[in-house]
């Protein structure tokens, strides 16, 4: 059957040309979330590695396909009349040889990687800044108790400086990623986890949820904020200043309505500096308005993504607890007229 | 008691029609009722797995709920592990093992129903857990304590674990039936080092399974305690650490991934030699370094659990331990490839199935040591990449072997001959489309792509690739209805089959095509590996060509029986009971005890 072989060995090399361009030019760097365009020592150790085991790896593939190309050409059948093929039983030659070629080579990428493993995974200076993070379906709260500082969702870390995780969750099994700064670490309920890592570049890096937490789990997203150390210094002191009071009579009615017992918003959620708004179920919105995005960075933080929100919270968000605790959109008696809700939004987007 | 039960039923001695199939104990129909059910199961995973790719063909896409989504992927985990990948396997197991081994049938015949049986319980109740409204929705892996019933209430999870269970009972007994019955039932001579490579890899499975069903087992009844009675193994606000669950499910997990593929790579080295005129290259090799992935596929469960934290010394051990199994696959491929050097190679659908397994089988084998580096691994774990990794080595590795199996063993099956032409384009089809679907997954991860996520957004740059692996599903959907055409009309009105179609090496391949109820007419005297073709070539002597001789001696063969039916039909009851209502459970307790009760009592042969 020459054909199908012709076309069998010309498949296999279309493939394999394929997968090595793919691989010098498929991960590109245009992409958020993409841990090849590593700006911090954690994450380009990782990448280093990868690479390494990458490059490993395409040799092997190339010398087996190429074998396999070459013996399915070769000893094809070329005649019906063709006899029996000589009854070869084995070779111990050959067989010792690929036990031990490619156990040399798995030591020679075993030595890096477990280099890597350990300074990836502990931290060179212990006495860092430490920011402690805590999952919660679905979003992110970040603690820096050496600063008083409490945010949610949006990160903002001093560029070139070592910076040690707390990883620790309220409710369900988390996985905190920020694929350009570092690898995954999970945050598991009772069984806190540490890591650290470092960006020497400023901008806005993508994390992610990356373990399967329930219904929202594809909305568990966050933002880190690299900036420099004097950026960073005024945005804690910014963060540490009471909630702005309301200053005109729509956000003074949404004021009054957030901490009524009507709507209870109080109930869950801390804004400082308040007479009783110091609830700890859902993130902090003392300066909610100060940050750029919302929802666990999934939507930017405008005017119509948040009436959205308060009118629909289950649509934008599935399953979270808000739309399923709150009376306000459990109870259709106490649901909030579009007033109510371009109120709370006047009041919370006044929250710099 | 036994005067009493056992009238209550009359024993079935020559039924016909559906009856026939119902009580049967043949183990070449249980194979083929096994291959059936589980191929119907193959299809329900895969309408699952195209409603998932659509979801995913471009951002922020509305076909499904996120609900609706966590249940398919789920799901379709669930289907494909554990409904249609193990029991294709054990359709191979129960019709092919008593054959390669020259005997009548399996040690216990009547247990090997009942496997079939439980096994189609645990199957409906997991499926039906979609009627019910509320299927299981917390992954494959299930990890607490998102599974309690604080963070998932509804049942949801309940159709899991008991559907899990029933599972375990009837893989544990078919397990117990093939050790049991490849250790007594060989025909004289064959020693174990004389047997084929498929019987052998089959073996190393059902050892594997009888270990490693327990620990899951014990896992399931922990946490169906947290749901059902309070108790508190897995509740972390109650203290509990879920990492435990991790532990515990994955001592099971690794090992249930080679359970997956050892068939499959038993498969692969009956064809290679086959179609390659030349005996296995290095069979004893091979069969150790099968047995010895399977002793590693213990040591090497924490690679599941790089992100978990367990610090830079297990990582570390862990990493050493998952590279080391490179060692005695990538020694596999290579006696697979040079079985193959020096032959004469005809490429039957089968030998390119064997040959596209190799192939796709190498690449998830790669990107396996890529995730084995803990370093880097903390990138890929939990992204597309390792959805890709997984895909190459249960798609393109077990399903391959195990497409590859059909088509090779399908003129022994029905004692027809399929479609070459239909086959060959169906396995291009196949492989092509897998690629385009599965190969793209490792770019996508790479570029950050979480797995088990209903949604992205257009920014992260992922639409094209998914919507190109949509459009290769596309193509592996084609292609296996093109394999079922095929099968069918074969089936129907294919050529007749010859014995031997394939001229082929191991002792099934003596016997006509379907092979009768009996199998042998005498049980064959072994001298070889490779017995069937050592007596065709004239190798040993003076020995006969044909296997059987003339004199047909005193054939024995058990009768069908209904007790191992009813024995699951309690099970079947007793699942629903555990789920929805524990006087029912009662029940089907007891209606399972006088299954039980009553088959224990039933002499193998009643008089005629």
């Amino acid at each position: 059957m020459p054909t199908i072989n012709r076309q069998f060995a010309k498949y296999s090399f279309v493939l394999l040309a394929g997968i090595i361009l793919a691989l010098i030019f498929g991960c590109t760097n245009d992409h958020p979330q993409s841990p090849f365009d590593a700006v911090g020592p954690v994450s380009e150790s990782q990448a280093l590695i990868f690479y390494i085991i990458s490059y490993a790896g395409i040799v092997v593939f190339v010398i087996v396909m190429a074998l396999l190309a070459y013996f399915t050409f070769k000893y094809r059948k070329r005649s019906e009349n063709e006899g029996d093929p000589e009854q070869i039983h084995g070779n111990s030659t050959f067989e010792i040889a690929w036990t031990v070629i490619p156990a040399l080579l798995l030591i020679a990428v075993a030595v890096p990687t477990i280099n890597s493993l350990w300074d990836t995974t502990v931290s060179p200076e212990p006495d860092a800044l430490v920011v402690r993070v805590t999952g919660n379906q679905w979003w992110f709260r970040f603690d820096i108790p050496e600063l008083g500082v409490v945010t949610a969702n949006e990160l903002h870390i001093p560029v070139g400086e070592v910076i040690n995780i707390e990883l620790d969750s309220k409710d369900v099994i988390h996985s905190f990623w920020v694929p350009k700064l570092a690898g995954k670490v999970d945050m598991i309920p009772n069984n806190e986890n540490t890591m650290w890592f470092q960006s020497n570049e400023e901008g806005i890096f993508y994390g992610q949820c990356a373990e399967f937490c329930g219904e929202s789990h594809a909305l568990m997203r966050f933002k880190v904020v690299v900036e420099s150390r004097k950026e960073f210094d005024a945005w804690v002191a910014s963060q540490l200043l009471d909630a702005i009071k309301p200053s005109d009579p729509l956000s003074q009615q949404g004021h009054d309505l957030f901490m009524s017992s009507e709507a209870g918003c109080y109930a869950c959620h801390t804004i400082r500096g308040s007479q009783k708004a110091y609830g700890e179920v859902g993130p902090e919105l003392t300066h909610f308005a100060s940050r750029l995005h919302m929802l666990s960075g999934i939507m930017d933080n405008t005017h119509e993504n948040l009436i959205s929100w308060l009118t629909d919270p289950d649509e934008v968000k599935p399953g979270n607890i808000m739309s399923k605790n709150a009376s306000v959109y459990n109870d259709p008696d106490k649901v909030l007229s579009d007033p109510e809700i371009t109120a709370l939004a006047a009041y919370l987007r006044s929250l710099k | 008691m036994t005067t009493l039960l056992i009238p209550m039923i009359k024993r079935p001695l020559h039924p016909t029609g559906i009856w026939n199939w119902i009580t049967t104990i043949d183990h070449k129909k249980i194979g083929l009722l096994y291959g059936a059910t589980a191929f119907i199961n193959f299809l329900i995973g895969g309408i699952e797995a195209i409603l998932i790719r659509a979801q995913l063909s471009g951002s922020n896409a509305d076909i499904i709920t996120p609900e609706v989504y966590n249940q398919l992927f789920t799901m379709h985990g669930t289907t494909m592990i554990f409904l249609a990948i193990m029991p294709l396997s054990a359709a191979f197991f129960n019709y092919l093992i008593p054959l390669q081994i020259g005997a009548r049938d399996v040690a216990f015949p009547r247990l090997n129903a009942f496997s079939y049986w439980v096994f189609l319980a645990g199957t409906i109740i997991l499926h039906s857990s979609w009627l019910f409204g509320s299927a299981p929705n917390s992954g494959w892996f299930s990890y607490a304590p998102l599974t309690s019933v604080a963070y998932n209430p509804g049942h949801g999870m309940d159709f899991w674990i008991v559907g899990l269970q029933v599972l375990g009972i009837a893989s544990l007994a078919a397990s117990f039936n093939f050790i049991v019955t490849i250790i007594n039932m060989r025909a004289p001579g064959m020693t174990l080092m004389r047997m084929p490579l498929f019987t052998w890899m089959t073996f190393i499975t059902a050892i594997l399974l009888v270990l490693a069903f327990p620990v899951i087992t014990v896992a399931l009844i922990e946490l169906m305690f947290d749901r059902s009675f309070g108790t508190n193994f897995f509740f972390a606000p109650a203290g509990a650490d879920p990492v435990l669950w991790q532990h515990l499910f994955w001592v099971f997990g690794h090992p249930e991934v080679y359970i997956l593929i050892l068939p499959a790579m038993g498969i692969v080295s009956e064809i290679l030699p086959t179609f390659s005129k030349k005996p296995l290259f290095g069979y004893s090799t091979v069969i150790l370094a099968g047995a010895i992935i399977a002793f590693m596929g213990w040591l090497v469960w924490s690679h599941h659990m790089f992100t978990v934290g367990l610090g830079p010394i297990p990582n570390s051990v862990f990493t050493i331990t998952t590279m080391a199994i490179a060692i005695p696959t990538g020694i596999k491929i290579f006696n697979w490839i040079f079985t193959m050097w020096k032959g004469s190679i005809t490429f039957s659908t089968p030998m390119l199935y064997a040959i596209g397994f190799i192939v796709t089988f190498t690449i998830g084998g790669i990107s396996g040591v890529m995730h084995a580096m803990s370093s880097s691994d903390a990138q890929q774990q939990d992204t597309y990449f390792v959805v890709a990794h997984f895909h190459y080595v249960l798609f393109g590795g077990a399903m391959m072997g195990i497409f590859g199996g059909l088509y090779y063993w399908f003129p022994k099956f029905s004692g027809r001959m399929f479609s070459e032409k239909l086959g060959k384009v169906q396995f291009f089809l196949l492989f092509i489309g897998q690629n385009i679907t599965f190969f793209p997954m490792h770019f996508v991860g790479m570029d950050g792509m979480p797995r088990r996520i209903y949604t992205y957004s257009g920014e992260m740059g992922w639409t094209a690739l998914n919507a190109l692996e949509t459009s290769g599903s596309i193509l592996v959907v084609i292609s296996v209805l093109l394999f079922l055409h095929n099968i069918v009309k074969s089936w129907r009105s294919g050529e007749e089959a010859p014995g031997d179609p394939w001229d082929a090496r191991t002792l099934e391949w003596s016997i006509s095509s379907p092979p009768p109820e009996y199998n042998f007419e005498v049980i064959p005297e072994v001298h070889t590996v490779d017995e069937w073709w050592a007596r065709k070539r004239g190798l040993l002597g003076e020995q006969s060509p044909s296997v059987g001789s003339n004199e047909k001696g005193e054939i024995h063969l058990p009768q069908p029986s209904f007790w191992p039916l009813v024995s699951a039909i309690g099970i079947f009851i007793g699942g629903y009971g555990l789920i929805y209502s524990y006087p029912v459970a009662i029940v089907g307790l007891v209606i399972m005890m006088v299954g039980v009760y009553s088959w224990s009592f039933e002499p193998v042969n009643d008089p005629d």
